[in-house]
């Protein structure tokens, strides 16, 4: 029997693929991941396929792995499929390729997303599988989470019968992360729409020694072209095979779909072209157009690839005298978008041969790029543009597009929804719950007979105080709306800080229900309103009503998890349930989620369900009361004038607003703008103790985010210091007259607590505290005041400073800072570092993955400048690239260093300073006070060359910065450099070349959330390890060394961070490829990350994380390159591993196989740590010598 | 060799060396080696049931806790298949293998203070086969609040709960600290208990003076501190039914003996075991079967030779020509009845 349930679009293809498929070889890559992850997880819980068999599902090193897998798979006659987006189905082209030129019956599932051009996006458009339409695969869309289920079961049907290999895909979140009520199909009805025949067809295609044949051979000019003709008719036949399927999916379900389908009035005269979601939005618009008198009709192309001609061309009225093709993708320098030249191209053939009477005026537009939204009032819009005298041709439409003029006005406050449809939006932040609840919510609701549910949820690009939206509907007909709410019934803000920031009325009607979260109280809230809101309130008629939910999430132990009291308030107030009926139901969810892990947690929550209502009051609105302060500015007056005016509408959430020409055409941003943005993300700050204070460093060394920064200055530069700027006499010897300040950036603080763990000091007086503190930001201007004062003091003299200790090194100022990365990261302290260190001469490929996110998602970067306007060049490729993007870096800066020097000689004369000719050409650049001494003889150097005239002195004017050593750095994270970067990691390290390579080791993949790489240790669950990995972590840096020429350093801050200081400074001073393998707490190991540190001192401690060095230039010297720096383990594999989650699940789950691993990872811990210990000992020549070497 | 045949909470016991639950029972091997080392009984570590549940609380927590905040990931762990049982259930099936793989009786610890989910637990316990479930009743010195009354209430409605839902054998380990042991002792022998266990340590912790820190240490026990167990066992001696288990304090066969003496069934240690292995289990027993066997005395004879006498049969301590231990005996403990 069929049964409804409400599934995300992912979970929707999911289900029928997995039930289709013996085999899933897979990588994560957003939207995708959810699906294969799924197929995981049902894998590991025994689930079986239609076949009564559990699938096997195999995650690859890429996805260029997983389709070659995929290809192998296939031709061993397994039934294969794989799951993935963007740039992941970009690498599977080749295979594509392949499989399509064997005829080899497979489906690709499609989460389909944008790729990465001026800028990454992780977000749905058609970008990627159009660019696989060349591949000989057949493409097939869905347009809803429906859909997704059914055609991936199409997909599978037709693929078997055309052999032909199937992309299905659907838009990425729009669809893949849409929940909406849909009718599954049951293996009974899978089974009878899979034939058994193909199936064994498929399989006797498959290679076997018992009928031996070749297949893929190399083919030469004198068949390779005919090759390929020989299987056009399979293409033409696929059209009607896929439709004979849909007709056969119909009978058996009741669900008709076509490979186009036409809706609208028979005789239309406009009718509008489009591919996926977008289709939702523009049905209701042709239903009320045609009702309004106008005749109008859409297309909606479900197969794109083989083309349905014919199937489209009975599908368009012949009275069409306009067509619009909508197309969701970009193909600059085309004539036209892909659908687009498809249609007009038949379209012309159709004239030309009679088939069709006369040619319709087509034009073409894109939409929704990047999930833009695409409304009804948008659909609107392009009938209109239709209906125009001269339609443009070509337009674009959900933006303004001033500088082409391509882009359509449409009327944003149209409203075609369902009236009997309830919507509501809610503001939360990340993990508040707020997601969690309200996809509860619409289970609860969705289970109630004749009620459908849909949510979406949008996310903002931080990692930390991150902001959600979720918006929902439910209401007593399907809910068919891919675009976000407007006009919402219900609102609620879960966090004051968010109505401080942004309109949250922006999606308000009259008469709207907001429910507030508010410590005032329902008396007070109203005078703490921003007075805009309050004025909408007013305007609107909004009914507002106020809960205290922190304090009833603390009074039922819940901390500061408040989600379930809203949600049970939300209930109360907007009726969709009796009261009684609700709060039972809501009690039965939150047993359902957590009974199996907590009956504290079900208890706990239970009553703050209960005790909820009495916290909540409806609000009395003044008539004529004004709060006399508006929203807060996202950004100072006195910032530049492109974040004013560009990155504060991103942060205002009006980024949607901005026009064509606001913004860079090549995706070129100003550096370090995040110290623009203060977030005041956290309620408890660090505070400086200045008399406790040691002045060590420590805490200035670990901290994440670099809010906290060391000066020291002159005693009498602190005069006239305000009130809560905290100084000291400077702890040094010899320095009499000098303070020294630690400043806390309140206002960027995250409250991760790092500092007070990393602090050696504990004042006498007060044992429980340190000389670092958190403590509650109460005075925000106070702190803004002492901020500003601290940066009116110079930055100490980089030729001054000791980088050689961690005290010496916070004196050196942070091109890091303040990024969006989690609270308390494990990674960001590095880079900070390095920023430090090597920040103003210094070019960064960053690979995909989480720093290139905290590292380089707008609206606001934290990569940034010093005082003179130098600082680190960032720059992300791809994610498989890396490496080889920064060898290209070095190669250009060598190229050019060697030109800038060789014109230097040139110009010798006319430059007329010998002396500071010769001192660029032989300065050492070494140390901190002879790279500051090089550029400024370079800064002399561009002022004498600035009037020269010729070639030579144009030259070296375009490359005389490359005469400061410029610091080459790879960064990325385990994913990147253990798995899919690893083969052009391991080039770069052999290349010889002065670059640097930083792994950040969370040992799993954090950005994507928690798949395992090679580097998650034996035993860690993670995704795709869910029982625990099963093989031993790589040991990267063991094989690095096997070069010989390799500088490679192991390192964990929280260990010991002057080692990892010095292995720093000695990797970038070695001239050649270096490599550090950087240990990075992670939230995905499970566990407080406050104590982040500690478990970094634990993993050391216990041999699982062991410190080391490995550097080719003691071995020139004739010295044992191998450096073991921590010492023999004391601490047992269990007492590291207990502390985390990735761990203890496992023990939860299956406490044998956890011991059994265990074991094992303690014995190869001991393995390793003897092997250790041996290469410590040996002599320089029982290693490899450094063949570039001349010693 | 002497007879050393014990009988204790009703089980037999081929010595009255008992292995005190501690470290030692984690693993099945380790349950194993203290049963070939010699023990006459093997009393399991203890299961600190709402330790685990608060555990299970917090892991809940941290599982999910990042859950839903960035579009990139939803979630960062796998779902695991688990049952609400997970607290206790690798506890259960230590029990169950440990009870299988050795020939001496297995007792369960159950340590707590409230009475939660302890009878649930207790029966499956039963279930796997413990032979006696030894309850360790441990209030934290926290909760000021509660008068000497309510504590005495609390352990007795734990013995209750636990007698209620078992068959085997039910054990309670004593804290020293009531304002009357020996009273305290009575009540719970008169509600079931089928065993008195002496003492609890308490594990205080310490201060580090450098590092201003309060360290939660754990510490092996010396013999000095068998002297209070030793105090009471005398006096219980005669007074319950219930059997007497003696604990803390054990480093040689003398101190064996001289619990024995005192009164006790059987003599519990872990410190011992700690310091020199399982194995010395066997060198305690053969040290009291041959003071035994020195002195002429059986077992049954020796034990409790040395309790403080009840008054309706002080004669026979004098017919005993005992006297003048009898009257060191009422100086060192004065008198109890």
């Amino acid at each position: 029997m069929s049964t409804q349930a409400i599934i995300d679009g992912n979970e929707a293809a999911a289900d029928v693929a997995y039930r289709l498929s013996e085999l899933c070889s897979i990588y994560p890559i957003t939207p995708s991941s959810t699906m294969a992850e799924l197929a995981d997880e049902w894998s590991a819980h025994d689930r079986t396929n239609i076949f009564g068999q559990v699938p096997t599902v195999i995650e690859m090193q890429s996805e260029g792995g997983a389709a070659g897998a995929m290809h192998g798979a296939l031709q061993g006659g397994a039934l294969s499929t794989t799951f993935t987006a963007s740039q992941g189905l970009l690498l599977m082209i080749p295979n594509m390729f392949r499989i399509a030129g064997e005829l080899t019956s497979t489906v690709f599932h499609v989460a389909a997303r944008s790729l990465a051009t001026q800028g990454l996006s992780i977000f749905g458009d058609h970008q990627d599988v159009m660019s696989v339409r060349q591949t000989g695969v057949c493409l097939l869309s869905s347009a809803s989470v429906q859909e997704a289920h059914d055609m991936a079961a199409v997909a599978h049907a037709s693929t078997l019968r055309t052999r032909l290999p199937i992309v299905h895909f659907f838009d990425g979140f729009r669809t893949s992360h849409e929940l909406n009520t849909l009718t599954k199909l049951t293996d009974d009805e899978l089974r009878q729409l899979i034939s058994r025949e193909l199936v064994l067809e498929h399989r006797s295609r498959a290679l076997s020694p018992a009928n031996p044949f070749i297949r893929g051979t190399a083919q030469n000019p004198d068949t390779y072209f005919q090759s390929r003709e020989t299987a056009n008719l399979y293409y033409s036949w696929a059209p009607k095979v896929i439709a004979a399927e849909m007709d056969k999916f119909a009978e058996l379900t009741g669900r008709r779909y076509n490979l186009v389908e036409y809706h609208g009035a028979p005789d239309a005269d406009r009718v509008v072209v489009i591919m996926g979601s977008g289709i939702e939005a523009v049905l209701p618009v042709v239903d009320r157009m045609n009702a309004e008198g106008a005749r109008v009709g859409v297309i909606q192309v479900r197969l794109y690839r083989p083309f349905p001609s014919e199937a489209f061309l009975e599908a368009l009225p012949e009275t069409a005298t306009g067509v619009a093709v909508l197309d969701r993708t970009k193909e600059a320098g085309a004539s036209g978008e892909p659908l687009f030249l498809d249609v007009t191209s038949l379209l012309a053939e159709a004239v030309s041969s009679g088939r069709r009477g006369s040619l319709p005026t087509t034009i073409g537009g894109r939409y929704g790029l990047s999930s833009k939204e695409f409304t009804p009032a948008m659909a609107r819009a392009v009938f209109d543009e239709l209906a125009a005298e001269t339609p443009r041709p070509r337009f674009t439409v959900g933006i303004h597009d001033d500088v082409t003029n391509l882009s359509l006005d449409y009327d944003p406050g149209m409203d075609f929804e369902d009236p009997q449809t309830l919507r509501a939006v809610f503001y939360g932040m990340g993990s508040d719950g707020t997601v969690g609840a309200n996809k509860n919510t619409i289970k609860i609701l969705g289970s109630e007979d004749g009620t459908y549910a849909q949510g979406y949820f949008v996310y903002d690009s931080k990692k930390s105080g991150s902001r959600t939206v979720s918006h929902l509907r439910f209401g007593p007909n399907p809910i068919r709306a891919p675009y976000l709410v407007n006009r919402a019934g219900f609102i609620g803000c879960h966090h004051w800080s968010i109505l401080e920031r942004v309109d949250i009325l922006e999606f308000a009607r009259p008469g709207t229900v907001l429910l507030l979260n508010s410590a005032y109280g329902p008396e007070d809230t109203w005078a703490q309103l921003p007075e805009p809101l309050q004025r909408r309130i007013v305007e609107l008629g909004v009914k507002v009503y106020v809960v205290d939910a922190g304090t009833v999430a603390r009074a039922a132990g819940l901390g500061s998890r408040t989600n379930t009291i809203l949600q049970t308030c939300f209930f109360a107030i907007s009726g969709v349930l009796p009261r009684e009926q609700a709060i039972e139901k809501i009690k039965t969810a939150i047993s359902k989620t957590y009974a199996r892990k907590s009956a504290e947690v079900v208890r706990k929550n239970h009553q703050a369900v209960d005790s909820a209502l009495e916290m909540l009051h409806e609000m009395v609105i003044p008539a004529d009361a004004w709060s006399g302060h508006g929203l807060l500015e996202p950004v100072p007056g006195d910032a530049p004038k492109f974040v004013r005016t560009v990155t504060a509408e991103m942060l205002r959430g009006r980024g949607d607003d901005l026009p064509v020409s606001a913004l860079p055409v090549d995706g070129t941003y100003p550096s370090g703008t995040t110290k623009y943005e203060k977030r005041n993300i956290s309620d408890i700050v660090a505070e400086w103790d200045a008399e406790a204070c040691i002045q060590c460093g420590n805490c200035a060394f670990v901290c994440p985010h670099a809010v906290l920064r060391a000066k020291s200055y002159p005693a009498d530069a602190a005069e006239g210091a305000p009130e809560g700027f905290l100084s000291a006499p400077l702890n040094a010897a010899g320095l009499p007259q000098t303070r020294y300040t630690l400043q806390v950036y309140a206002e960027d603080c995250t409250g991760c607590g790092l500092c007070v763990e990393a602090c050696p000091v504990k004042p006498v007086d007060q044992p429980s505290r340190r000389a670092i503190n958190l403590i509650p930001l109460l005075e925000r201007d106070k702190e803004k005041k002492a901020v500003e004062f601290f940066e009116s003091i110079p930055v100490n003299d980089r030729s001054r400073v000791d980088f050689g200790t961690v005290r010496g090194t916070q004196f050196l100022e942070p091109l890091f800072e303040f990024s969006g990365a989690c609270s308390g990261c494990g990674e960001t302290p590095y880079l900070k570092l390095l920023s430090q260190l090597f920040g103003d001469r210094a070019t960064i490929a960053n690979a995909t993955g989480c720093s290139s996110i905290y590292g380089g998602n707008l609206p606001t970067t934290p990569w940034a400048k010093n005082a003179l306007g130098r600082g680190p060049a960032w720059s992300n490729s791809l994610f498989e690239d890396n490496a080889e993007f920064g060898l290209g870096m070095r190669l250009a800066a060598d190229l050019h260093e060697d030109l800038a020097r060789a014109r230097l000689r040139e110009l010798r004369d006319e430059i007329g300073d010998d002396a500071l000719v010769d001192g660029i050409l032989d300065a050492p650049q070494r140390q901190g006070s002879e790279l500051t001494d090089q550029m400024d003889r370079v800064l002399r150097l561009k002022e004498r060359i600035a009037g020269l005239q010729g070639p030579a002195a144009e030259d070296l004017r375009s490359v005389a910065d490359h005469l400061v050593r410029r610091s080459i750095w790879i960064v990325g994270g385990d994913g990147w450099a253990y798995d899919i970067g690893s083969s052009g990691v391991d080039h770069v390290l052999a290349s010889g070349r002065n670059v640097n390579v930083l792994v950040l080791d969370t040992e799993v993949y954090s950005n994507t959330g928690g798949q395992a790489s090679k580097s998650t240790p034996l035993g860690a669950v993670a995704k795709f390890a869910s029982g625990g990995k099963q093989t031993n972590k790589k040991d990267l840096a063991l094989q690095a060394t096997s070069y010989g020429s390799v500088y490679v350093a192991r390192v964990a801050m929280g260990a010991d961070p002057q080692q990892t200081l010095k292995a720093f400074r000695e990797a970038e001073a070695y001239d050649g490829p270096s490599l550090i393998i950087a240990y990075s707490h992670c939230i995905a190991h499970g566990y407080d990350i406050r104590k982040g540190l500690e478990q970094q001192y634990k993993a050391v401690n216990s041999g699982h994380w062991p410190l080391m060095r490995y550097n080719p230039v003691i071995r020139d010297a004739g010295g044992n390159p191998f450096l073991l720096d921590s010492p023999r383990p004391r601490l047992s594999l269990r007492q590291y591993q207990s502390a985390e989650l990735r761990y203890k699940v496992l023990k939860a789950a299956d406490p044998v196989e956890a011991d059994r691993l265990i074991a094992l990872a303690q014995e190869q811990v001991d393995r390793k740590w003897v092997e250790y210990e041996d290469l410590a000992r040996k002599d320089a020549h029982q290693f490899a010598a450094d063949p570039r070497s001349r010693a | 060799m002497t007879d050393l045949t014990t009988t204790y909470l009703g089980l037999t016991l081929r010595n009255p060396v008992v292995a005190s639950a501690g470290p030692l029972s984690q693993t099945v091997a380790g349950v194993r080696s203290l049963a070939d080392g010699g023990v006459g009984a093997v009393v399991m570590y203890s299961l600190f049931e709402e330790q685990l549940r608060r555990e299970a609380e917090a892991t809940a927590a941290l599982e999910d806790l990042y859950d839903d905040s960035h579009a990139e990931a939803l979630s960062y762990f796998p779902s695991i298949p688990r049952s609400a049982e997970d607290a206790s259930a690798s506890y259960l099936r230590l029990v169950e293998e440990a009870a299988g793989a050795i020939d001496v009786p297995l007792i369960a610890s159950l340590n707590g203070a409230s009475i939660g989910g302890w009878t649930k637990t207790a029966r499956r316990l039963a279930d796997a086969g413990a032979a006696a479930i030894e309850l360790n009743i441990y209030f934290v010195p926290g909760d000021i609040s509660m008068n000497g009354a309510m504590v005495e209430e609390r352990h007795l409605a734990i013995l209750g709960a636990v007698k209620e839902a078992v068959d085997i054998p039910v054990a309670v380990k004593m804290s020293p600290y009531f304002s009357s042991v020996g009273n305290m002792a009575l009540r719970l022998d008169a509600s079931g208990a089928d065993g008195l266990v002496l003492f609890n340590r308490f594990l205080q912790p310490d201060i580090d003076l450098d590092r201003l820190s309060v360290e939660s240490g754990v510490t092996l026990s010396s013999p000095a501190e068998a002297r209070l167990p030793r105090t009471w066992i005398s006096v219980l001696r005669g007074q319950v039914e219930a059997s007497l288990a003696a604990t803390t304090g054990v480093d040689t066969s003398d101190d064996v003996i001289k619990y024995i003496l005192a009164g006790a069934d059987v003599v519990m240690t872990t410190s011992s075991l700690i310091r020199r292995g399982p194995a010395y289990a066997q060198v305690l027993v053969e040290g009291l079967a041959q003071w035994l066997a020195a002195k002429g005395l059986t077992l049954s004879r020796a034990r409790g030779l040395l309790a403080v006498p009840d008054e309706a049969s002080a004669d026979a301590y004098e017919r005993e020509g005992y006297v003048s231990a009898l009257e060191k005996a009422k100086s060192t403990y004065g008198s109890l009845r």
